[in-house]
């Protein structure tokens, strides 16, 4: 049986396209499904490093599509996780390097051998962007809750969905102190505006960075708050029905906190 | 101290105008996004309006101009005539009830039917009609243009 | 005309810029592009802070917009109801830049040129692209150019015709990655200065995150100015009024340095509250060779 594969893309850059796949695939494999991750994103490559994979790079998608080597030569085992590899992007080359058939046809024999296939979208909607939704049966558009974000997943999800494929969101780096504060939108307005199905919410948390710098994907640190978060996203991806977390807190103390914090 | 009070007692803050202006733009992108829809929707405008008033098609004007909070269609269509409005009201319909969108009409609405292949040069007795009824003014200037 | 070079890594070809010959009596103003290679580190917050304290100065500026059909720079100047023509009309000659130059709200003598919103990159040609900025900078005394994410089209487009540029950088390992791979492909025509925006000192000095000095052991650029994450910038986006606007903040005031430094003034970069140098071990592997 093939794989789901799903592109995790956003139109803005630097919303959390990366380190989502990293996580939502870790989580995905700690639950005992075959995960591949591909990075799309040729010339600037990420999730090798976010993983902590970079030293373990020989071969890469381009020179899977040319032929060079077999794909089972190039994923790169992680060792922490019961069934993760990724397909790492090549880093001296640009997108043009692949067509979107070539890459649908890589996609489609990660497929063979996985039960999820998930594909790391540069930013933009260029070439790049057009190879790796080219692969993918299904999008997971993040956003963050700000308004250029939103207006660009608004453009990319317009791209997207005259393909039929199914589309849903997830809001990363929600601050829900600035929310109650007024200064940030909800999730509410962000799913009003972009009228997409809701698949999670990701509060901001400052140990990305840091994780991300040793190259160890959040959800290996079972006490981070985020791990759960994830664990919900690949249940509601299973098309189990989980409730999301809340993170209003319209009590006084929860008030009278946001309006101290802000500003 | 005042923007304290002000975030504590739930006044709305940048989030608010945000939103606002966020839904405002994905309204101005998704026109920009779809001129073929708009040029649809203009057609069938001015087909609408044709049933009941001769209008000049090759001078409309249609844009969208954004006001204050909203966006707004501003339609410039200019009016060649009014047909002469019925004993029973319906006016606008020709005899036989169909609305067909045609070349202007050489007889009175009641018993009128449209000539095939018509030029759109209005024929005699309607010029006749139109120079009593004075012609109507277009209506004020179009916004700018998208 | 400078022509780039197409089968070479470097975009930014190996001559510097010709000079527009029919302008040899008029002071051409200065054409700068800000890119990152990583998106969402702040170029177009930096573009938009940037013409504003230029602007300030007394300074003509036009910053336009490159990232066509992700256009975001009127959003973040709280334009986005004024503009009416975008470049891709300039480029095409549908409409004058005069028409489609959009005149700041606030700020005196600061013009957007927006990217249009139902194209794609591949429609720019690059040598128009480099002819409008020349016209632009007869005009002008700063022609800035805010670069799309990544190392396509888009940024090729953004990169022709300037004849500096300005990289901005978050103090993240994929970001100074990614930075370090623009230099590269930015090539021998640019001394590229960089900006370090989104800074938490509270985490360099826990060791969180990389510092000032870990950045640029890396990146050896000369260092415009370093600003620190502040909440306060995602308020100015939703309204639409750039930070640079109140020079009391203390990101209005580095923007101004900032400014200032591109003008030439002896002034020091910027800097948010010392941040202690941390060194990571495996920031030495990490870039080995990706430089070209």
């Amino acid at each position: 049986m093939s794989a789901r594969k799903i592109v995790v893309t956003s139109g803005k850059g630097g919303v959390g396209k990366t380190t989502t796949t990293a996580n939502l695939g870790a989580t995905l494999a700690k639950r005992g499904k075959r995960v591949v991750l591909i990075d799309a994103d040729i010339g600037l490559r990420n999730l090798d490093l976010v993983l902590g994979l970079e030293k373990r790079i020989v071969f890469d998608l381009v020179e899977v599509a040319e032929g060079r080597c077999q794909l089972r030569q190039a994923l790169i085992k992680d060792k922490r996780f019961e069934a993760l590899s990724i397909l790492p992007a090549a880093q001296t080359r640009e997108k043009d390097a692949i067509s979107p058939e070539q890459f649908a046809e890589i996609v489609d024999r990660a497929a063979e051998i996985a039960d999820y296939v998930l594909v790391d979208s540069p930013a933009g909607i260029e070439s790049g962007f057009r190879n790796a939704v080219a692969g993918a049966g299904e999008a997971i558009v993040v956003t963050t809750p700000e308004v250029s974000a939103i207006r660009d997943a608004d453009r990319v999800v317009g791209k997207i969905a005259g393909s039929g494929k199914p589309i849903r969101l997830i809001v990363n780096r929600l601050r829900p102190e600035m929310v109650r504060s007024g200064d940030m939108l909800s999730v509410d307005d962000v799913c009003q505006v972009l009228s997409v199905e809701l698949l999670g919410i990701v509060p901001d948390d400052e140990e990305v960075i840091d994780t991300t710098n040793r190259g160890e994907p959040i959800v290996l640190n079972e006490t981070n708050r985020l791990c759960a978060i994830y664990e919900k996203i690949a249940r509601r991806l299973e098309g189990e029905l989980v409730p999301f977390t809340s993170f209003d807190n319209p009590s006084f103390l929860g008030r009278l906190m946001g309006a101290l914090k802000a500003g | 101290m005042i923007e304290f009070l002000r975030r504590f007692f739930g006044q709305p803050g940048s989030s608010a105008t945000a939103k606002e202006r966020l839904r405002l733009v994905l309204m101005t992108d998704h026109l920009e996004l779809a001129p073929e829809m708009i040029d649809t929707m203009k057609r069938e405008l001015v087909d609408v309006i044709s049933r009941y008033v001769e209008v000049d098609r090759e001078k409309i004007d249609v844009t969208f101009e954004r006001q204050d909070r909203t966006l707004a269609m501003l339609a410039n269509i200019p009016i060649l005539s009014v047909n002469r409005p019925s004993e029973n009201g319906d006016a606008g319909k020709h005899g036989n009830g169909k609305v067909e969108i045609a070349p202007p009409v050489a007889e009175p609405v009641s018993s009128a039917q449209p000539k095939p292949g018509a030029e759109t040069k209005p024929p005699a007795r309607k010029r006749r009609r139109r120079k009593k009824a004075g012609r109507a003014a277009p209506a004020g200037a179009a916004a700018a243009a998208t | 005309m400078h022509q780039l070079q197409s089968d070479d890594h470097a975009v930014g070809g190996d001559t510097p810029a010709a000079e527009n010959v029919e302008a040899k009596d008029v002071k051409l103003g200065r054409s700068i592009v800000l890119t990152s290679g990583k998106g969402g580190v702040g170029k177009t917050t930096t573009t938009a802070n940037l013409g504003t304290a230029l602007a300030a100065r007394g300074a003509r500026v036009v910053m336009i917009d490159a990232d066509i059909g992700l256009r975001n720079l009127d959003i973040v100047l709280g334009l986005e109801n004024r503009v009416r023509h975008h470049l891709l009309d300039v480029l095409e000659e549908r409409v004058e830049i005069d028409d489609a130059l959009v005149a700041d709200k606030r700020s005196e003598h600061l013009f957007l040129l927006a990217a249009a919103q139902a194209r794609e990159k591949e429609d720019v040609e690059t040598a128009k692209m480099q002819a409008l900025v020349t016209k632009l900078r007869e005009r002008f005394d700063y022609v800035l150019i805010d670069s799309p994410a990544g190392i396509e089209q888009g940024f090729k487009n953004a990169v022709a015709g300037a004849d500096e540029a300005i990289v901005v950088c978050t103090p993240e390992v994929a970001a100074v990655r990614d930075v370090d791979r623009v230099v590269g492909l930015l090539g021998n025509r640019f001394r590229p200065q960089l900006i370090i925006n989104r800074l938490r000192p509270q985490l360099v000095r826990k060791g969180k995150m990389l510092s000032v000095d870990d950045v640029n052991a890396i990146l050896r650029l000369p260092l415009l100015g370093v600003i620190a994450d502040e909440p306060e910038i995602i308020v100015t986006t939703n309204k639409g009024e750039p930070l640079a606007l109140r020079t009391a903040t203390p990101t209005g005031a580095a923007y101004h340095a900032i400014a200032a430094r591109v003008a030439g003034d002896d002034v020091a970069a910027p800097m948010p509250a010392a941040a202690k140098v941390s060194l990571f071990e495996r920031l030495g592997s990490m870039f080995s060779g990706a430089r070209r």
